[in-house]
């Protein structure tokens, strides 16, 4: 299955089809021809034929619905927001956090909290970076207002555990620096669109 | 009749012995039982696959040993009594549904005679019948036996102190009163051809190959005892001793472990002898020599089938529907089918 059908959420550009529920029957004499009308065609035979052909699609064209859930998955919308992951910079590997704490800031059920400081060179380095995932209600928020794309949604959503409490280090979100050339641009909540360039105007401010 | 009978098989066949019916016995309760069994899985996996979906899969290779683990489930399960249950009844519904099943499946003919080989210690020779006790009447002991399978859930559900319960005895005698007249008269009109209640008489009548099989002669009739047939297993068109959506379970509402499994062992006892009856009475039955007894496997393989696909396929109708489609429309139609085969036989 493809992500279009994810990816369209514009509510009534779908082709919706409209059930033709014809009239009811008014007098007794229409009531009678729909009840032969209905005797005789055969509806109760078009109703085995689909659950037969269903079967046939099912058992010899590989059309079975199951997903074997633990062993198969199916693609989740980029857009959905599951466990974050803190991405790098693509050139130089250092994480792309700045450390403006904005993300903190925003969170909503304050579940981030983090800790800077400025390194030798004077930039702002990230000492501590913890979400607790038991108070997370994954609104997308923090994602959202991060000026580096450096915290997203990832696609981890297998989140059950033992405890209420749980706590995510910057480390286990982190892209792992040997996995460097496999991380992804994340194009789901709170990414740049598609047409972010043809949508920049001069500010009136721009003089 | 005894006359028919005795006139070719009598001298072909062995005497039918005690032994050889109580061995015939023991099979039917062991195979029967078995395959009552392996009819809930084949049940899942038919709906399953027409609903696109896989069925049981995890217990064992194609999830077969998943009967093992619902008998085991049955069988460890504690058999609750509700408190103002009247106790006595309750216990023995589940009882009447089993066996009234299996008294039903003593008068048809179910795989074929055989005699034990001499080798055999004990038993080596002894006559084993293909139908336990041949009636001469055997098509009206089925027909009862069956109707007084209808007990069991009539008595469950009055004795489980349980509204539910209640509502589902109340259908069952709604479903009784409905398509036990269908069932009669449907099938009067072949009894009127073949001139005989006896099964065996049914078998040979149609020997003649496919272009003798009644259901050419008694199309209507052959419906007719399908549809009543449906009713009389509580498949679905007619399902509504138990619809889950509408009576929780109905008449099984209280009970659970092995009691309940019965009420099920019962009805799929009840499928395959009505499936029996629709092979041997409409499509030619049994043959007795070389592979026949293949084809009426199949045959009853097939309306077993037909239950499971029709159930996938059809939602059941209400009560009082089903009152009015016995009583208004099936019920006319069989008096009909029965006064047109009179004057046919009569010219
Ligand atoms: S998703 Fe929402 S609740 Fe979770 S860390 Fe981000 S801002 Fe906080
Ligand atoms: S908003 Fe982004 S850059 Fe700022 S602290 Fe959070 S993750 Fe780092």
């Amino acid at each position: 299955m493809g992500l279009e059908q994810f990816k369209n959420r514009n509510v009534g550009t779908q082709n919706y089809t409209k059930l033709d529920v014809g009239v009811k029957p008014a007098t007794s004499m229409d009531q009678f021809k729909q009840v032969v009308k209905r005797t005789f065609k055969g509806e109760l035979f078009v109703g085995l034929w689909v659950t037969l052909r269903e079967m046939v699609n099912a058992l010899f064209l590989d059309k079975m619905h199951t997903v074997k859930y633990p062993f198969e998955k199916m693609p989740i919308s980029p857009r959905y927001r599951a466990i974050h992951d803190m991405l790098r910079l693509l050139e130089s590997g250092h994480y792309r956090c700045i450390g403006c704490g904005l993300c903190e800031k925003i969170c909503i059920s304050n579940c981030i909290s983090m800790d800077t400081r400025y390194d030798e060179n004077q930039r702002k380095e990230v000492t501590e970076y913890t979400i607790n995932f038991g108070r997370c209600i994954f609104c997308g928020y923090c994602a959202e207002v991060c000026p580096e794309l450096a915290i997203v949604h990832g696609q981890r959503y297998e989140t059950a555990s033992e405890q209420r409490a749980s706590f995510s280090l910057f480390e286990d979100m982190l892209t792992p620096i040997d996995k460097l050339n496999l991380q992804q641009e994340y194009d789901g909540f709170g990414a740049v669109s598609p047409n972010a360039d043809a949508n920049i105007k001069k500010t009136p401010l721009a003089y | 009749m005894e006359t028919t009978l005795a006139g070719h098989a009598m001298e072909t066949l062995p005497h039918v012995t005690w032994l050889g019916v109580l061995i015939k016995a023991v099979i039917i309760l062991a195979v029967i039982s078995a395959i009552a069994g392996f009819g809930t899985f084949i049940e899942r996996k038919v709906l399953a696959f027409m609903q696109r979906r896989l069925g049981p899969m995890h217990v064992g290779p194609f999830g077969l040993l998943q009967l093992a683990a619902d008998g085991i489930k049955l069988f460890t399960k504690e058999d609750i009594v509700p408190q103002n249950a009247n106790r006595f009844i309750f216990m023995i519904a589940p009882i009447i549904t089993a066996a009234t099943a299996f008294i039903a499946l003593s008068a048809v003919p179910v795989f074929p005679d055989f005699t034990i080989p001499e080798f055999i210690p004990l038993l080596g020779g002894t006559f084993v019948p293909s139908i336990a006790a041949d009636l001469n009447i055997g098509i009206l002991f089925v027909l009862g036996m069956m109707a007084a399978g209808l007990y069991g859930p009539l008595l469950a559900g009055m004795s489980q102190a349980n509204k539910w319960g209640i509502i589902g005895a109340a259908r069952t005698a709604v479903q009784f009163l409905s398509y036990e007249v269908v069932t009669g008269l449907s099938i009067l009109a072949p009894i009127m051809l073949v001139g005989s209640l006896s099964f065996v008489d049914f078998n040979d009548y149609q020997q003649g190959g496919i272009g003798s099989w009644l259901i050419w002669q008694q199309p209507v009739a052959f419906v007719l005892f399908l549809i009543a047939g449906f009713a009389e297993t509580n498949r679905t068109p007619f399902d509504l001793l138990e619809h889950e959506a509408e009576v929780v379970s109905g008449y099984a509402t209280e009970y659970s472990g092995m009691r309940w499994g019965m009420f099920f062992i019962g009805e799929y006892a009840n499928m395959i002898t009505v499936s029996i009856i629709a092979a041997v009475v409409f499509l030619g039955g049994y043959s007795v020599e070389g592979i026949g007894w293949l084809f009426i496997i199949l045959k009853v393989a097939f309306f077993f089938f037909l239950m499971l696909w029709v159930r996938a396929s059809w939602p059941h109708i209400r009560p009082d529907q089903l009152m009015w489609l016995c009583w208004k429309v099936l019920m006319p139609i069989a008096l009909i089918n029965i006064l047109i085969t009179a004057i046919v036989i009569l010219l």
